[in-house]
């Protein structure tokens, strides 16, 4: 996660949430989707697909399902289409899901 | 007994105009849109807007009226509702807060608008590649400004967003542009028609001025679009322009190769579609109102065919009459006395289209890419090996989907149909012409348990 954000956020109001992503503390604007508020926190992946690529939020529009992650539990959850709660707990998922929610490998 | 007079699929341009049209008439009208907010992604969060962000420019700006003309008695407007079945009825199953419902209606509008046409190319994939449209929101609706961005592929959008980055502060490193010198030229035919919408035309003009005189290098008649990742995260953009192989480093790549309409919902509702060879997209069949063969569906707006907002907004308008003289509530005369103003704004609005679908087409090594590129995100399938699959026999969208998975992702061939017709088409023969891909309900993934939730047994359609 060592990669800077690729977007610079314009300093408007000063109001802030405060999440959590994959368990560590972090903030963004308030207002914002989890899709952005992962954005503008790091230049990274978000998600890694079921051969290891990685993959971050795409079209930001609900079209792509690239920016899926788990938000307070459930996974597959399209973090541009989710509105960033105070407190958030935010995971980043790797490989497939099964139907309850946890990790499947695919050989 | 129907539950609403109107409902309306998508709070864009085309939906707000024709909510407010049909409102104002007396029709109750239920408008459902899966974003957080109404405006489409045109006028993305504009009522938010109002006093801040005005690098997104005027005519922005303006879509706050139709935002506004949305709080009427007679209109009740749900964000964050995702529709995802269309039923004969018509009915109308969407999903809202982790629980769907059926909601039947005597008139539908489908008002969904379009998506970036996608941009595949080896790399497309990776952490920082993004489409252009994709910035502009993040722009709009959290204030974030893309930095060290290159732009690029064509058309009207992306010197939009390269003229609002430069407005803001924070002006693209370099506009990367596939349109080629002979393709402009082949335009210059549509130019007479596109006079019609001067206007527009004279602020695509101002947009290419700003970014000259704002030293933006510009490439043009670039491809072979290659990315990879450097160690630092930053991008290596890679492509050919001006007879030279060039590469640039950047924390952005911003695509952009034109919008298409998202046609999921049509396609599933049962109208018909037909090719639009100018556009290169699949689009819905409707008469001047944009009434479809299926009763009681129209459509309006981006989602029916590219035409822009103002298009869209008119369009809306021209739909909401003609449903209030099915409901009516409007003599047909009156009908055809009231459209006279929206039918002009709709053909100024359309009368440049031919000039940008000419001079701005999508590159050929977009439309069939080479054979190391990924093609279905979601699945993670290559040109190549759909070319392999062709050679082998497979035939049209389907058999390519059951033989590759290609298209079986949860965005259920969004970002791969367009460039699955243009690997398909590279070898048909014309006689044969390429059918839409089949789209069944639901159109957007949901639950398996907000499924088993909604009470009464459903008929899935033929």
């Amino acid at each position: 996660m060592n990669v800077a954000s690729r977007f610079r956020t314009l300093p408007e109001t000063g109001d802030r949430v405060q999440f959590t992503l994959d368990g560590a503390l972090a903030t963004a604007p308030a207002g914002v989707t989890v899709a952005a508020a992962l954005l503008a926190h790091s230049g990274a992946w978000t998600r890694r697909t079921a051969q290891g690529a990685p993959r971050t939020a795409y079209c930001m529009m609900g079209v792509c399902f690239d920016c899926l992650v788990e938000v307070d539990g459930t996974p597959n959850t399209q973090a541009c289409m989710t509105l960033l709660r105070e407190g958030m707990s935010v995971r980043r998922q790797t490989g497939l899901r099964d139907l309850n929610g946890g990790h499947c490998g695919r050989g | 007994m129907a539950e609403v007079d109107l409902i309306i699929i998508g709070a864009g341009p085309a939906g707000m105009s024709a909510a407010a049209v049909a409102a104002r008439d007396g029709l109750q009208v239920l408008m459902l849109d899966e974003q957080p907010q109404p405006g489409g992604q045109i006028y993305r969060n504009v009522a938010q807007n109002r006093s801040k962000r005005g690098f997104l420019g005027q005519a922005y700006a303006a879509g706050a009226d139709l935002v506004d003309a949305l709080d009427h008695p007679h209109i009740t407007l749900l964000t964050g509702a995702t529709v995802w079945r269309l039923d004969k009825g018509p009915q109308v199953t969407w999903s809202r807060g982790g629980k769907s419902r059926t909601t039947s209606a005597a008139h539908v509008l489908i008002a969904t608008g379009a998506q970036e046409r996608p941009v595949p190319f080896p790399g497309w994939t990776l952490p920082g590649a993004m489409p252009a449209g994709a910035a502009q929101i993040l722009m709009k609706t959290a204030g974030m400004l893309p930095e060290d961005a290159v732009l690029a592929g064509s058309g009207p959008l992306l010197y939009l967003i390269a003229a609002q980055m430069i407005d803001a502060g924070s002006p693209p490193q370099a506009l990367i542009e596939t349109q080629t010198y002979r393709q402009m030229l082949g335009a210059l035919p549509h130019l007479p028609r596109a006079l019609f919408g001067l206007p527009t035309l004279l602020k695509g003009l101002s947009l290419i001025a700003k970014i000259r005189k704002a030293a933006v290098p510009r490439y043009t008649a670039a491809s072979g679009f290659h990315a990879t990742t450097t160690e630092s995260g930053n991008i290596l953009f890679s492509f050919r322009a001006n007879g030279r192989d060039q590469s640039l480093t950047c924390g952005l790549l911003l695509t952009h190769q034109g919008v298409i309409p998202g046609t999921h919902i049509t396609r599933a509702a049962g109208i018909a579609h037909h090719w639009n060879a100018a556009q290169g997209v699949f689009q819905p069949q409707y008469d001047l109102w944009g009434a479809t063969d299926q009763p009681g569906l129209h459509v309006a707006g981006d989602g029916a065919g590219i035409g822009g907002a103002e298009a869209a907004a008119a369009a809306g308008e021209l739909a909401a009459l003609n449903i209030l003289c099915q409901s009516g509530r409007l003599s047909s005369d009156t009908r055809n006395q009231r459209a006279a103003r929206a039918r002009a704004a709709l053909f100024r609005a359309r009368a440049i289209r031919p000039l940008l679908d000419a001079a701005y087409p999508p590159p050929t090594d977009i439309l069939a890419p080479s054979d190391n590129t990924i093609v279905c995100r979601c699945e993670e399938v290559s040109a190549g090996a759909i070319r392999q699959a062709i050679r082998e026999g497979a035939q049209g969208h389907r058999q390519i989907k059951t033989s590759l998975r290609c298209g079986m992702g949860p965005c259920q061939g969004r970002m791969c149909d367009a460039t699955l017709r243009g690997l398909l088409s590279a070898d048909a023969p014309p006689d044969r012409p390429i059918a839409p891909p089949r789209a069944r309900s639901p159109i957007k993934p949901i639950a398996l348990g907000e499924l088993a939730a909604l009470s009464h047994p459903q008929e899935e359609p033929a």
